[in-house]
């Protein structure tokens, strides 16, 4: 490393959200002064992250914060790291006597609400979830990392109290207008969603936008949802719940192929409402033809799905395919259609403990296409809409820029998103990537170069 | 299901991000402002709130917790309740080994006054031999205020719960300054314990059998409007009884009557023990429900703080009792303070004391601190406890209850600790109360009684 003093502070017991510390750290990267900052929780994951920037951490555990600086005035560098730590954690401290909730029992019980929204790491987010419940109310567990038997429990539990679990692992949805965790912004409209995977109705909502089909609601159900384990309790409760809605004209269900006994239970209860089925996996429609396949259904034309080509050219003989995905489901759906290739994917649990999701943080991302090299051809996801990061492009286009790999990349979004399809598409083609707005197609052209 | 009507009102937990999304969409929200459990709770908290008793077992005990009805039924003699040859003590089962100064002075002064030895040495050497049996009150359907020594020749305030039918009982309060309970055995001490044995008690037992039963649930109602916490402030709560007994006292015992009047009239704390008895007959009529994680009783012995638990049965968990924080008499200091003692958490475990502090702006000036810091301490408390109190109602609050009923599972996902307000007895056997305060209680207590009750968990 270059002679700037470093610091290494060890905070033991203090919290702050992945979130929250990636913006303290991104905001101290960017001081003068300062050649590298991280702030982080001490998982392992962050400690081998402090360890290749540089920074040895001695006995700190997951619980534990790190403040670590490499800068001319590490002092200073500390001083404001706090000022922002402070700052970010005081928001809800207001007149004297003010107490905010610190449980959902808490809130719940402070006056009408609709819907609980938990985002806590996995390990925890069953307590808040059985507060939801026991309280009436539907809840949303975007956490991942919950234990199969928690969500088991959770959902039987809702169904005595006849209300709805969306998750855990559930990364989207959308009630009535308002876009819940990853929300693509959507015109209302007469399709209905119902979704074991987050990306994957992100990727159907998106296509049908660009059709001029709206949605009326997108109910997510947790990937695991309609395993043995789980038994389709939320999926069965969200098909019913949208029969019942009026706006609601079409349903779309996506997930995994179902396990053969909660498949037949779903068919013993069929919706009045016509379904179309996008079932991930071998020789099922691909998540672009299963969204034709509504549009058809509805009586409507499947339009061009928009694609940007790379202007420049393809780089000496490309020989594998690199997938750096931050959706598992479109990273699993690439890997189907591409043949093969190593396929990442950055939202898996192994890579968002004690860290936001790669579509917030792009920092391990970045470095893996600064390792791409140029017989690769990388294939990545870029997700837009509320929740995700707010310029995409910013943050990865230098580096789509900079590697010597051919990069062909889907973007999910619409163009009511708040980052700008258009200007999203544009920058990373500028920065030599061929954008396609359909995973499925950006993965066959993938495979198109080998 | 009207959940697809409307746009949703959402609670979010967790990630602010998630709530800022929401709120760039005009969605209304209420974050939580969530912290992760306390170390090493995780894993109990998933066991006892997959419980599927816990619920229906914490409605139903705290339930019973609020729906008593304490009545000051007599006075009695501590030989017509104790077994011969057993004295009560404040807090968790404590040997004379481990006990602390003040406790070892209120043991010294209770075998004095009990004609069990002659002086200090002797009584020391007899509780050193193990002449007595040392039992908490707790165990005895007993409570004591400070070291809360009972002996047999001591008046028991009698409260029965007219709801459940359970009985309660505490010593009187002698007074403040240099008493028994704070570990005081001198002269003056002794003679006002033979003047409430001789006088005091038999005037109180003649009086309450012509004023019959006095509600006292409506009396702490009534104080709680009146600026009282009903654990380091009873002015109120005073008055008001001595206004019930006045008449009573006159007309049973006319030629004691000034003299005990004057002593109730000028014992701002003479109630605190009635309250105690009343805390602590509810409070055991939410015992024993299984799967329960609610908090029935708070208890110092002056060395250890103990807490025990519904769904636990007797058993007792405990770790150090701390110095509390607060103002110091004249000019005694934190160095002459002794670890806090005294069963008078009770209080507190039945939603007063400091849950209620909301209540008494006054008591801010004597533990230190602004009225603020009262408002505060009372709304956290409803952070950890499982319901309001319907009769105990906080007028700066709009007449909100207490926050009642403290929650295991609450505590250790809040990391919040219950908010105690405490006097604070001198260290040395002898020196009576230095000061008042508030006192953090350790941590251990409540976690390794939800690591239990996860251990019983279904």
């Amino acid at each position: 490393m270059n002679g700037l003093p470093q610091a290494v502070l060890v905070r033991r017991g203090a919290y702050h959200d992945s979130v929250a510390l990636m913006r303290v750290s991104r905001a101290l990267s960017e001081l003068p002064g300062v050649q590298a900052a991280m702030v982080a929780m001490a998982t392992d994951l962050n400690v081998s992250i402090l360890r290749e920037l540089g920074f040895g951490v001695q006995e700190a555990g997951p619980g534990d914060l790190v403040i670590a600086v490499r800068a001319r005035d590490t002092d200073a560098a500390v001083r404001e790291a706090d000022r922002r730590l402070a700052a970010s954690s005081s928001r809800a401290h207001g007149a004297a006597g003010d107490q905010p909730p610190l449980t959902t029992r808490s809130a719940a019980a402070r006056g009408p609400a609709d819907l609980v929204l938990i985002s806590t790491p996995g390990e925890y987010a069953f307590f808040e979830a059985l507060d939801a419940v026991e309280a009436g109310l539907p809840v949303m567990i975007f956490s991942d990392g919950v234990p199969v038997e928690s969500e088991r429990l959770l959902k039987e539990l809702a169904e005595a109290r006849d209300v709805l679990v969306m998750g855990p692992d559930c990364g989207t949805a959308v009630i009535a207008g308002a876009g819940l965790g990853f929300a693509n912004v959507l015109s209302p409209g007469p399709v209905g969603v119902v979704a074991a995977s987050g990306t994957g109705a992100q990727q159907v909502t998106c296509l049908l936008d660009w059709a001029g089909t709206g949605v009326s609601h997108v109910l997510g159900v947790g990937g695991r949802d309609l395993s043995a384990e789980v038994g389709g309790l939320s999926t069965r409760r969200a098909l019913r719940m949208l029969d019942d809605d009026p706006a609601t004209e079409l349903i779309v269900l996506v997930s995994k192929p179902p396990d053969p006994e909660v498949a037949r239970a779903l068919e013993a209860e069929p919706p009045r409402t016509p379904v179309v089925r996008a079932l991930l996996g071998e020789g099922a429609p691909d998540l672009t033809q299963a969204t034709e396949q509504a549009l058809r259904a509805l009586g409507r034309p499947v339009p061009e799905w928009p694609s940007w080509p790379a202007w420049r050219g393809t780089r000496p003989a490309p020989e594998r395919i690199r997938g750096l995905y931050a959706g598992g489901t479109l990273s699993a759906e690439a890997a189907l259609l591409a043949g093969g290739g190593d396929f990442v994917d950055f939202g898996d649990d192994a890579y968002t403990r004690g860290r936001a999701h790669p579509m917030i943080d792009p920092a391990l991302r970045v470095e893996a296409l600064g390792r791409a090299g140029e017989t690769d051809v990388v294939l990545m996801d870029v997700v837009l809409g509320h929740g995700a990061d707010p310029d995409p492009a910013a943050s990865l286009a230098h580096a789509v820029a900079r590697t010597p790999a051919t990069v062909v990349i889907a973007l999910i979004g619409t163009e009511g998103d708040p980052q700008d399809l258009h200007r999203q598409a544009a920058a990373f083609r500028e920065a030599g990537a061929a954008v396609f707005t359909s995973n499925a197609q950006a993965a066959r052209h993938a495979r198109s170069l080998l | 299901m009207t959940l697809l009507n409307a746009a949703p009102r959402v609670i979010t937990v967790g990630t602010g991000l998630l709530d800022e999304a929401l709120r760039a969409q005009a969605v209304a929200t209420v974050p939580v402002e969530w912290r992760p459990p306390l170390p090493g709770t995780a894993r109990a908290l998933e066991r006892v709130l997959s419980d599927p008793r816990r619920e229906a077992a914490n409605e139903l005990a705290v339930g019973r917790l609020v729906s008593a009805r304490p009545h000051l039924v007599g006075v009695r003699r501590a030989s017509e309740v104790l077994d011969a040859g057993t004295f009560l003590h404040a807090g968790p089962p404590i040997t004379w080994e481990r006990a602390s100064g003040p406790m070892r002075g209120a043991l010294i002064g209770a075998m004095v006054l009990e004609g069990l030895a002659a002086d200090e040495h002797e009584a020391g050497e007899a509780l050193a031999a193990g002449a007595v049996t040392l039992s908490p009150c707790h165990e005895h359907a007993a409570v004591g205020p400070m070291a809360g020594v009972v002996s047999p020749s001591m008046w028991l305030f009698e409260v029965r719960d007219d709801e459940h039918g359970g009985t309660a009982y505490c010593s009187l309060n002698e007074g403040l300054g240099k008493v028994l309970r704070y570990g005081a055995y001198g002269p003056e001490v002794l003679d006002r314990l033979r003047w409430m044995d001789r006088v005091l008690g038999p005037a109180l037992a003649a009086a309450l059998e012509r004023t019959g039963p006095i509600d006292l649930r409506s009396l702490i109602a009534q104080a709680l409007q009146m600026g009282d916490e009903l654990h380091n402030r009873n002015r109120a709560a005073t008055s008001l009884l001595l206004r019930e007994l006045a008449p009573a006292v006159v007309a049973a015992a006319p030629a004691e009557a000034a003299d005990v009047l004057r002593f109730i009239g000028g014992n701002d704390h003479f109630f605190l023990n009635a309250g105690m008895a009343a805390a602590k007959v509810s409070t055991d009529a939410a015992r024993d429900v299984p799967g329960s994680s609610l908090v029935v009783a708070m208890a110092r012995n002056g060395t250890d703080f103990g807490v025990q638990v519904s769904g636990l049965g007797g058993r007792w968990f405990t770790g150090p009792a701390g110095v509390p924080d607060g103002l110091y008499l004249g000019s005694y200091g934190p160095a002459d303070a002794n670890p806090d003692i005294g069963d008078s958490t009770i209080t507190e475990t039945s939603g007063l004391g400091g849950f209620a502090m909301a209540a008494s702006p006054a008591i801010v000036r004597f533990v230190g601190g602004e009225v603020e810091d009262a408002v505060r301490a009372t709304r956290s408390m409803y952070e950890i406890t499982l319901t309001e109190h319907p009769a105990y109602q906080i007028p700066g609050l709009g007449f909100r209850g207490t926050p009642v009923g403290i929650d295991l599972t609450l505590v250790a996902r809040t990391g919040l600790l219950p908010v105690v307000n405490t006097g604070i007895a001198g260290r040395v056997a002898g020196t009576g109360q230095v000061g008042a305060g508030l006192v953090e209680p350790p941590v251990e207590a409540f976690t390794d009684a939800l690591r239990a009750l996860a251990d019983l968990s279904k």
